[in-house]
């Protein structure tokens, strides 16, 4: 009893396959936007990967990029099996292949089934990397001349202008550490050994942010210096200044940005996994050919009822098993005998 | 003596008419893509139209646009031309037009050159431009609380980090603006009273600079305040502290940015300018040489084509005559308006059949 049987005649196959070929082209479009999505995704991870220590892990977008490959070649090749499919002789030489063609594809929406979860959920991995890097950021601000941490000032700095942030879950995140270099600071000022003897681990402590916190759309001067001092700044009160420095967090920014582009990434590798279901379904009803080419012809998804089938594949496995085992035995027996 | 002559086989005629069918679609691209680069270059333009006094630049990118969509028409009218041009029976009702679609095509070209020529020439009125409308900016930088200009902060400041400039030529011009705002002075401070008495203009001057002209990629934190005072900071010397801030000027920035902008677009409106006269000249040789084998018992036998059916001088002296003779016709007295339409027709038929004469005779 085949499932889900339709009939076919010559008029009909050939709507059907001129269809498929179009839908395989379309496809490989498709995997191609998927393969530069893992570009775009990947280039994007490069740009920050100050920001997340270096250590952000580059399995999505690689797997992206290998997906699309993938997707491009599986579809090009259904595309060509589509275009020769009416005619027998040229359909003689791929029908053996079908099946095995068929299942690689069912394999493949899979895959890119596990892609679309992954994308979505290595967001978490990403936040992770962020806090940790934009720490780590804020610390080495000041090396300017450490090498290897050098550019670190003007990463974070280009950073704190280009996604309006500042600090790592908001400004005071600066007055924690020494953002100002030992060799800017004049040791023999006695406000400079007041401020660095005050604190246990003598780092010069200030209640103040560099300058790429300020924001540009504040109708007054930047107020970068002396924050928690009202008295320090005519009219101002710094619970209610709320347009001069950028009050988000850089973790918060960077993730928002990132998430927002992982999720579409998501949600695009998956709306075309369902759209690849679809057409595979398709694509098997095409696979029957009768002898005479002309006539009218059934075609349908399985030769026999699902049931049937998965009995008959667990039969096939099992009798494979046992060939191999048999195989070994015979193989040990002639061992024995000579 | 007609002017750069060519023998046209059917074959050849053919092959001309399909090559130029593809030539005027490409042409028509073409013409999209010059539309596209005056839309850009227009955008460009007006984005900074806050920092430009004036809009004299903005006609570059409108002759743009304008030719862009003009071109898209035009060639699209010599695709048909061609699809019609090997069938004898609706060649023939393109000739009205043609003439009308070579002066059109010239005029095209000639405005792409007067672009890109205006596009070095109104460098100068560009600087002028900005000159002012960046002085104004300065100037008026600290009016936030002012109707329609309190975005003048916001825009400079973004200019400034954008661009990776400061002050108009450089960053003394904040050194002779007072650009913090009087809201946000304290009148009854002595330093403050100090600064506004010490000039005649009762204005807060300041060696200071703003936020945005600090420059990220310096190893120094930034150094905005007492600029000019080298005790004011540990280890500073005005003279020699190169890289704290930023210390290419606006103008120049943008006019750089701006220049590069046409230099990058000046070839490719070049080129454009190549494919439109290809098409203008293989046109014509079209056009002559299907005429003159619809004039020929055999359509299929050989024909001429050529460029002009007389020299250059004479063409000119002949299209001089007909315009003076119009303009003629047109001051004629009223009375003898019933003869001369006459005269004129006669004048023209006479004309025609000199022109169809001259194609013929060498076919013959």
């Amino acid at each position: 009893m085949p499932f889900m049987p339709v009939k076919f005649n010559l008029p009909k196959r050939v709507k059907l396959a001129q269809g498929l070929w179009m839908l395989y082209w379309f496809s490989v479009i498709v995997g191609i936007l998927i393969f530069s999505l893992g570009i775009f995704f990947k280039i994007e991870l490069r740009k920050r990967s100050e920001m997340m220590d270096n250590n952000e892990s580059h399995l999505v977008p690689n797997l992206l990029i290998l997906m699309g490959m993938l997707a491009c070649g599986i579809n090009t090749f259904g595309g060509k099996v589509c275009h020769d499919c009416l005619d027998p002789i040229k359909f003689t030489k791929w029908k053996p292949m079908l099946k095995m063609y068929l299942l690689l594809c069912c394999g493949f929406s899979m895959l890119l089934l596990l892609t679309a979860l992954l994308c979505i959920l290595m967001q978490f991995a990403v936040y992770l990397t962020l806090a940790e890097g934009l720490k780590n950021g804020i610390k080495f601000y000041k090396d300017t001349d450490t090498p290897g941490r050098c550019f670190m000032k003007r990463a974070l700095d280009l950073t704190q202008i280009e996604f309006r942030c500042c600090g790592n879950n908001n400004f005071r995140d600066w007055f924690e550490v020494q953002w100002i270099s030992n060799r800017y600071l004049d040791m023999s000022n006695d406000e400079v050994k007041d401020r660095v003897l005050s604190n246990v681990e003598g780092k010069y402590l200030m209640d103040s942010v560099p300058f790429s916190c300020c924001n540009p759309g504040s109708s007054r001067p930047c107020i970068q210096h002396h924050l928690t001092n009202n008295s320090a700044h005519y009219d101002y009160d710094l619970r209610t200044e709320e347009l001069n420095i950028w009050m988000r967090g850089c973790r918060e920014a960077l993730f928002s940005y990132y998430s927002s582009m992982m999720n579409s990434i998501g949600a695009l590798v998956f709306l075309a996994d369902m759209a690849g279901l679809k057409y595979l379904s398709t694509a098997l009803e095409t696979m029957v050919d009768p002898e005479n080419p002309e006539c009218e012809s059934k075609g349908w998804l399985l030769e026999k009822g699902i049931k049937e089938t998965f009995t008959e594949l667990l039969a096939k496995l099992k009798m494979l098993g046992k060939k191999t085992n048999q195989v070994e035995e015979g193989r040990d027996a002639t061992v024995d005998t000579t | 003596m007609v002017l750069l002559k060519m023998k046209f086989t059917q074959q050849r005629r053919v092959h001309l008419a399909q090559g130029l069918w593809l030539l005027s679609w490409l042409a028509v691209m073409c013409g999209a893509f010059v539309f596209c680069l005056g839309v850009y270059l227009k955008t460009e333009l007006l984005r900074r139209e806050e920092v430009m006094d004036n809009t004299e630049i903005h006609v570059v990118p409108n002759i743009l646009m304008m030719v862009g969509l003009a071109s898209v028409g035009t060639n699209w009218v010599a695709s048909r031309v061609c699809q019609d041009s090997l069938e004898g029976s609706r060649f023939p009702r393109w000739k009205v037009l043609l003439l009308a679609w070579f002066v059109v095509a010239a005029l095209l070209c000639c405005l792409l050159i007067a672009a890109v020529v205006l596009s070095y020439a109104l460098q100068g009125h560009l600087e002028e431009s900005l000159k002012v409308g960046l002085r104004n900016g300065i100037r008026f930088y600290k009016d936030t609380d002012v109707p329609g200009r309190c975005f003048q902060k916001e825009t400079i400041d973004r200019l400034q980090m954008e661009f990776r400039c400061c002050g108009n030529n450089n960053f003394r011009d904040w050194f002779e603006v007072q650009w913090v705002s009087n809201r946000y002075l304290d009148f009854t401070s002595k330093e403050v009273k100090d600064r506004i008495r010490s000039n005649v203009d009762g204005r807060y001057l300041l060696d200071s600079v703003p936020f945005s002209c600090c420059n990220p990629a310096s190893p120094r934190p930034c150094l905005q305040n007492h600029l000019t005072d080298n005790s004011a900071h540990y280890d500073y010397e005005y003279q020699s502290e190169e890289l704290n801030l930023y210390n290419r000027g606006c103008r120049q920035a943008l006019i750089d940015y701006y220049m590069g902008l046409m230099n990058s677009i000046g070839p490719g409106v070049l080129s454009v300018i190549l494919i439109q006269m290809s098409v203008l000249l293989s046109l014509r040789y079209l056009q002559t040489a299907v005429e003159g084998a619809m004039a020929l018992e055999n359509p299929e036998d050989d024909s001429e084509g050529y460029l002009l059916e007389k020299g250059v001088k004479e063409t000119f002296e002949e299209i001089k005559a007909n315009v003076l003779s119009m303009l003629k016709f047109r001051q004629v007295d009223p009375t003898s308006t019933e003869e001369s339409p006459e005269a004129a027709n006669a004048k023209k038929v006479a004309d025609n059949t000199k022109e169809k004469a001259g194609s013929s005779t060498p076919a013959s």
